[in-house]
């Protein structure tokens, strides 16, 4: 119970370090928002068919597709970033040295992150709701919601996974956008796939950036039935177990020198 | 006779081929202070942080407070504190905000305010860890260490990198705290730390102890070697000449017996009239053991 409190305590430390500092508010809050006015205001007038009979403007297909590019950011990018940082700085030594369980440093972190996406898919449906009138799915919105929720667990495992490859904090940008941009290229976020050549169409498969790009668009679109991706949200937990494995038995706590 | 706090038998640890740690034992009773002295490279680091957890050992026996620190066990970290031989916190929480977030993970705590005002950093409680200066953030360090009111402290070089002032002000708040009956485990390779410091010292070279004993008793050791200096050109007495080492004007004597040696020389001088310009006599300073300890060790030390 106490480490519990301990867990939401440790949230708000990490929210008041996050708040002051320029670089990760502006790339965590700001980055994705720019994206989704540039991309709107570039390539927003084409249209494409998001479900089967369901054709939109291109303006409207971005304001999932870059609600999934919040929650990468925020929860991959953000949190390998930071991860790094703070044991380059010996910051996760000293906490390691400390009473504070390990779990509740890790969800502190994740929430933390995961509530970060969730402001971001907010701003974006706003965004969407106001300029091209994409109303918010009703019928869909469990499915959009548990979406975004596996999506933002996924991706934060695989952001703690992915600084076991990180050296050192000043290679980490490097390492994180060169896993994760190709991917939001080919998987049908920063560029609408109407139909996907077939390699593109292969390789985005197997990684999780295509299936949350899906799951969040189709549930988005989607005018009857539930809307939930349920094969995509598998292949995406896949990813985000094997993360959550390799992430336990990689972690470090001590600057990697 | 107190318990011990820390016990720690045949220890050793291994980087690869490198041998560090080539089976150490020592003990620190609770209320203690003891100080791991030795050159970089040593050891010292590793035995330290073998002892607050944070590297496995290879082979040995180590209890802290009753814990094997290895296990990571919780008991043990609610009973402990730490200073690393780096700062390692939040640049963007204040000192205040980050003595508290500290605090909490603790069961028993000490104020916040006082713990800031123990190592003088009240003026700085609410500025950015970011802005404050090096001595600053070590002085931060330690008022974390504190913040869980801790049995048992463990300080890596904890004055390392301070000017005289501030190296003075920590050895005070190390003074302060060894006077509320903390256990105290410090490394350091100053000598005027240890003095002031420690009640004991255990010396390390090349992974092994090669010395152990109150600052006193090490410099007790080496009596015997007092060394009397003075430049002379002309003839000197039998007995002083049989002994000395001269070179050029300059005559160098180690003597085991230094009232007796000066005895003689200074009667001589009188009696004939000769002036023993710059005569000094020297007793080893700590310094001086320390290095001549160490200097033995690493010589003898790969065969030992």
């Amino acid at each position: 119970m106490r480490d519990l409190e301990l867990a939401f305590r440790q949230v708000w430390y990490i929210n008041k370090a996050f708040v002051r500092n320029p670089a990760a508010l502006f790339f965590t809050l700001i980055f994705p928002l720019m994206f989704l006015v540039i991309f709107t205001v570039i390539f927003g007038n084409g249209h494409i068919q998001v479900a089967p009979g369901t054709t939109v403007r291109v303006a409207t297909f971005y304001v999932p597709a870059i609600a999934a590019f919040s929650v990468i950011n925020a929860c991959y990018t953000n949190i390998a970033i930071s991860l790094s940082a703070s044991r380059d700085l010996g910051a996760l030594k000293r906490i390691h040295g400390s009473p504070l369980p390990v779990w509740a440093y890790m969800f502190a972190r994740i929430a933390h992150a995961v509530a970060m996406a969730i402001v971001l898919v907010v701003v974006c449906a706003a965004f969407g709701a106001l300029f091209y009138g994409a109303t918010l799915p009703t019928s869909t919105l469990p499915a959009f919601a548990l979406t975004l929720v596996v999506g933002a667990a996924v991706f934060s495992a695989l952001g703690v996974a992915v600084t076991a490859v990180i050296p050192n904090a000043d290679a980490a940008p490097a390492v994180v956008n060169g896993t994760i941009l190709p991917l939001l290229f080919i998987s049908n976020v920063f560029i609408p796939l109407e139909n996907p050549s077939g390699w593109i169409d292969v390789v985005g498969k197997i990684f999780p950036v295509r299936h949350f790009a899906d799951a969040m668009i189709g549930s988005f679109f989607q005018v009857s039935g539930s809307g939930l991706h349920a094969n995509d949200l598998y292949v995406m937990l896949a990813w985000g177990i094997g993360g959550l494995l390799f992430g336990i038995r990689t972690f470090r706590w001590e600057p990697r020198t | 006779m107190a318990v011990d706090a820390v016990e720690v038998e045949d220890l050793r640890k291994s980087y690869g081929p490198v041998e560090a740690l080539r089976g150490i034992s020592f003990k620190v009773a609770e209320g203690e202070v003891v100080a791991l002295l030795g050159p970089n490279g040593a050891g010292k680091t590793t035995t330290v942080e073998i002892l607050e957890g944070f590297r496995r050992r290879d082979g040995g026996r180590v209890s802290v407070l009753g814990f094997d620190p290895a296990s990571g066990d919780r008991g043990l970290k609610d009973q402990m504190g730490i200073v690393l031989q780096t700062t390692g916190v939040d640049p963007y929480l204040t000192v205040a905000e980050t003595v508290d977030m500290f605090r909490g993970y603790y069961p028993r705590r000490r104020g916040r305010d006082e713990v800031i005002r123990l190592v003088g950093l009240e003026d700085k409680a609410t500025t950015r860890v970011t802005r404050l200066s090096g001595g600053q953030k070590r002085r931060l360090d330690v008022a974390i260490a504190l913040a869980g009111d801790p049995r048992v402290l463990f300080l890596d070089e904890p004055t390392t990198g301070f000017d005289p002032g501030a190296k003075r002000n920590a050895w005070d708040v190390i003074k302060g705290l060894a006077g509320l009956g903390k256990t105290i485990f410090l490394t350091s390779h100053s000598m005027d730390e240890v003095q002031f410091l420690a009640d004991r010292v255990v010396i390390i070279a090349a992974g092994k102890i090669v010395a152990e004993g109150t600052p006193e008793s090490l410099m007790g050791r080496q009596q015997a070697d007092t060394m009397i200096r003075f430049r002379h050109a002309g003839t000197l007495p039998e007995a002083v000449r049989a002994q000395a080492h001269v070179d050029g004007d300059a005559v160098e004597l180690v003597t085991k017996d230094p009232t007796q040696k000066l005895y003689e020389l200074t009667s001589w001088a009188v009696q004939n009239g000769v002036t023993l310009e710059g005569l000094q006599v020297t007793r080893p300073s700590l310094e001086d053991v320390y290095l001549e300890i160490t200097r033995k060790a690493e010589t003898t030390g790969a065969t030992a």
